[in-house]
This record gives structure tokens, C-alpha cells and sequence, in this order.
């Protein structure tokens, strides 16, 4: 018997889809990838979430939204899909060599930090290059580092790194950020923080540490040595679709396409919501509305099916 | 601690890691999130390998000096031990399945 609905993917989206369709009956299967909980894991203070007046830790709302969606019988499986199969119905899903088949499909994979692609980053990630500031910030106290970026995501980092380094450098390819006006006056009025405008990194180098980065200028192409002890990427971020080029429909930077307002996708029976589907606002809230738009109308293609 | 995994400190690190049976220290600490998912695998793996590998963790807010003379820049990172040497490096949350290949070589 495959199963009612298969979940892809465990943040915001994919958990809030899981309680709705687990309420109405459908014993939705999750599997919930090895980056469980998604990007809120890697976050710390959440304040803009209804209902926690206090805040509340990224990682602890997700694991109360996790509860939940057991609480009414998700079954969950830790690890990733690593191939569909949307041709026909049952609709396939392998997770390593087990298949699973499900009469819909709710994609919530979510978005990864986009990595920087230039020499020596791949080898020195761990090593003093990071895409992760609350993972990582700890091991640069009294230390010099940089932060690559310019939007609300590279803000937040350079801000939470001057907790722990004696001094942040934000390195941006334009003359102006990007990130919210409240956001960019932190950056540019906090004394531990410099910015060089109009540079981008060209390359990473040290010997088993990250020792400097090659900055080369985006107006004139000239290239200078700028030493530092860290490298924190904050460029943005990529949907996780990998495994759906064959058989949805993506735009051109990788995003599900669904109908405005909607969460089918060019596959019926397979829907899709939060950060995978969502390159406008891609909050946490946001996700967590399009994951429960997903659920219901799944449940509405099912009983038409059936 | 899990049933199956042992906790190291400043104190008994130098001693465990001197241990003929491979010992896979994990990096971690109560504010990262990706160490929490590595608690399950971990567990698991540890009582699978009884005997073969031991699995011990180490806080590094409580054991700093440890993390850093081992370069440690990331968490969580494992590092697997034996007679006192690195014999590998893991950076990064992992599954249960990929942590187990990679450590075949130390459990077979």
C-alpha cells in the first residue's frame, strides 16, 4: 500500500504541512533530510515569530513544532531522499536503496547558503571558512575576520561576530547593502565592524588555517592581499532541488514553480511550499503558512482521486 | 550522556585517546544545532560497535583548551583517535548510514 503522503524535507514548511495532513487522518511519512529542522537550526534568536513574546531559540521552535506534528502521528525518517520518480502514480521516493511510494508528494527542502565557488574554500570549510556564524563564531574570540555579503543574513552574522572576534570586516561587491535599513545602521555604526565596498573574494589561502583572502575589486579588477583568520560566507542562498530537475518544473534559479498564491506544481498530486517554492519573503512564518496551504490542498487532491 | 557514548574532559582526554581500540571524539555544545542531530547516530553507532569503536563526547564550552589545540574551528566535528594519533577527520553533520561508511574501516 503506498503511503497517503510523503513529506521532503522537515523545517517550517514540511512540519506545519505534516500537522495539518496528520490531523486530517492522512499519516503523513516525513523524511526529514540530515539538515532536520532546516535553516532555523543554525539560527539563535527567533523575535519575530507569533505567539513567543520573548523570543525563542531557533533550534527549540523547531523542535516544539517537531513534537507537534508526532503528537498527531508523523512518522518521521532521518535522512535524504536521494531519488524521485514523479512519471507516474504512486509517486517514488528513495531514500538509499529503500523506496517509498506515496499517492501525493509535499516538497519542503528548503534553501542552503550558497558557498562563494573560488579557490581554497572548499578546503579550508572547518578550517576557518564557515557559512555558519552560530556554529562557528566561538572559535574566533579576539580574532579578525570577515563576513561576505551584503543582505539582512550577512548583517545578522558580522553583528553576532563581534561577540567573540576583535574585529569584523564585511566584504560586499557593491557600493550599498542590500539588507534592511535598521539592519545596515548596526553594521555601519558598530565600532568592532569595517566594510570595504566594491571587493569580492578571488581566493582563500592558508596553510591548514584560513591565514587571508585575495580581494579583488569590482570596479577596476585590481587584486590585494587582505590577512584574516576567518571567513564567514553570507551570500545568499540556493533552493535544494537537485533531485526534482527532471521532473518539475524550475525556474531559472532553481525555485519550484507553483500557480501565485498556490502550491501545485507542474506535477499534479506533488506540491510544494516554503524557501524551495518562496524566493520573495522566506520567513519562517511565511513557510509555516505555505506548508499548511500544501496540506489542505493535497488533502483536497486526494479525496478527488480516490 | 547516552547509554553507549562516554563523555571525555580536559581531565581524561589525553588517556582515552591513547586507546589501541579506535575512540571518535565528537566536538560539541549545547548552542549548535547540528551537533543535537548527531546525537541519534552517534548513539546508534555506539552501541552497534561495542568493543570496536568507542564513541566519546566532548563539551567543548566546558573543555576549550582541547578544541583548540586540535584546531578545532567547526562543530560538530569528529575526530577519530587510535594509540594517541588522528586517524580521520569528520566535519559536519552527517547520517547515521553515511557516518557508518566512512568509519568502516575502523569497525570492520
Amino acid at each position: 500500500m503506498p503511503e497517503k503522503m510523503i513529506i521532503i524535507g522537515s523545517g517550517p514548511a514540511g512540519l506545519t504541512a505534516a500537522i495539518y495532513a496528520a490531523r486530517a487522518g492522512l499519516e503523513p511519512l516525513m523524511v526529514e533530510g540530515m539538515e532536520r529542522g532546516g535553516q532555523l537550526m543554525i539560527t539563535t534568536d527567533v523575535e519575530n515569530f507569533p505567539g513567543f513574546p520573548d523570543g525563542i531559540m531557533g533550534p527549540d521552535l523547531m523542535e516544539q513544532i517537531r513534537k507537534q506534528a508526532e503528537r498527531f502521528g508523523t512518522r518521521i525518517i532521518t535522512s535524504n531522499v536521494t531519488e524521485v520518480d514523479f512519471s507516474e502514480r504512486p509517486f517514488k521516493v528513495w531514500v538509499g536503496k529503500d523506496l517509498y511510494e506515496g499517492d501525493s508528494i509535499i516538497i519542503s527542502t528548503g534553501a542552503s547558503a550558497r558557498w562563494l565557488g573560488v579557490p581554497g574554500e572548499k578546503e579550508l570549510t572547518g578550517y576557518g571558512v564557515s557559512a555558519c556564524a552560530t556554529c562557528d563564531g566561538f572559535f574566533f574570540r579576539d580574532r579578525e575576520l570577515i563576513v561576505v555579503g551584503g543582505g539582512d543574513s550577512a548583517m545578522e552574522e558580522a553583528l553576532f561576530l563581534t561577540k567573540f572576534a576583535s574585529k569584523v570586516t564585511v566584504v560586499h561587491r557593491r557600493d550599498e547593502f542590500r539588507a534592511s535599513t535598521i539592519m545596515s545602521d548596526r553594521v555601519l555604526k558598530h565600532p568592532k565592524i569595517d566594510v570595504i565596498w566594491n571587493a569580492e573574494v578571488a581566493e582563500v589561502y592558508g596553510e591548514q588555517v584560513v591565514q587571508g583572502v585575495k580581494l579583488k575589486s569590482t570596479v577596476d579588477g585590481q587584486i590585494v592581499d587582505f590577512p584574516t583568520d576567518g571567513v564567514f560566507v553570507a551570500i545568499g542562498h540556493d533552493p535544494n532541488t537537485k533531485i526534482f530537475g527532471e521532473q518539475l518544473d524550475l525556474d531559472e534559479d532553481g525555485y519550484i514553480v507553483t500557480p501565485p498564491g498556490r502550491t501545485e506544481t507542474s506535477v499534479a498530486g506533488v506540491f510544494a511550499a516554503g524557501d524551495v517554492t518562496d524566493k520573495v519573503y522566506r520567513q519562517a512564518i511565511t513557510a509555516a503558512g505555505l506548508g499548511c496551504q500544501a496540506a489542505l490542498d493535497a488533502e483536497r487532491w486526494i479525496e478527488s482521486h480516490h | 550522556m547516552g547509554q553507549h557514548t562516554t563523555t571525555v574532559t580536559e581531565n581524561d582526554f589525553a588517556s582515552a585517546i591513547q586507546s589501541d581500540t579506535p575512540t571518535l571524539v565528537d566536538f560539541w555544545a549545547e548552542w549548535c544545532g547540528p551537533c543535537k542531530m548527531m546525537n541519534g547516530p552517534l548513539e546508534e553507532l555506539a552501541e552497534e560497535y561495542t568493543g570496536k569503536l568507542t564513541v566519546a563526547k566532548l563539551n567543548i564550552d566546558e573543555n576549550p583548551s582541547i578544541a583548540s589545540s586540535h584546531s578545532v574551528m567547526s562543530i560538530p566535528t569528529m575526530i577519530v583517535f587510535q594509540n594517541g594519533e588522528e586517524k580521520r577527520r569528520l566535519i559536519g553533520a552527517r547520517s547515521k548510514a553515511q557516518l557508518a561508511s566512512e568509519l568502516a574501516e575502523f569497525t570492520n
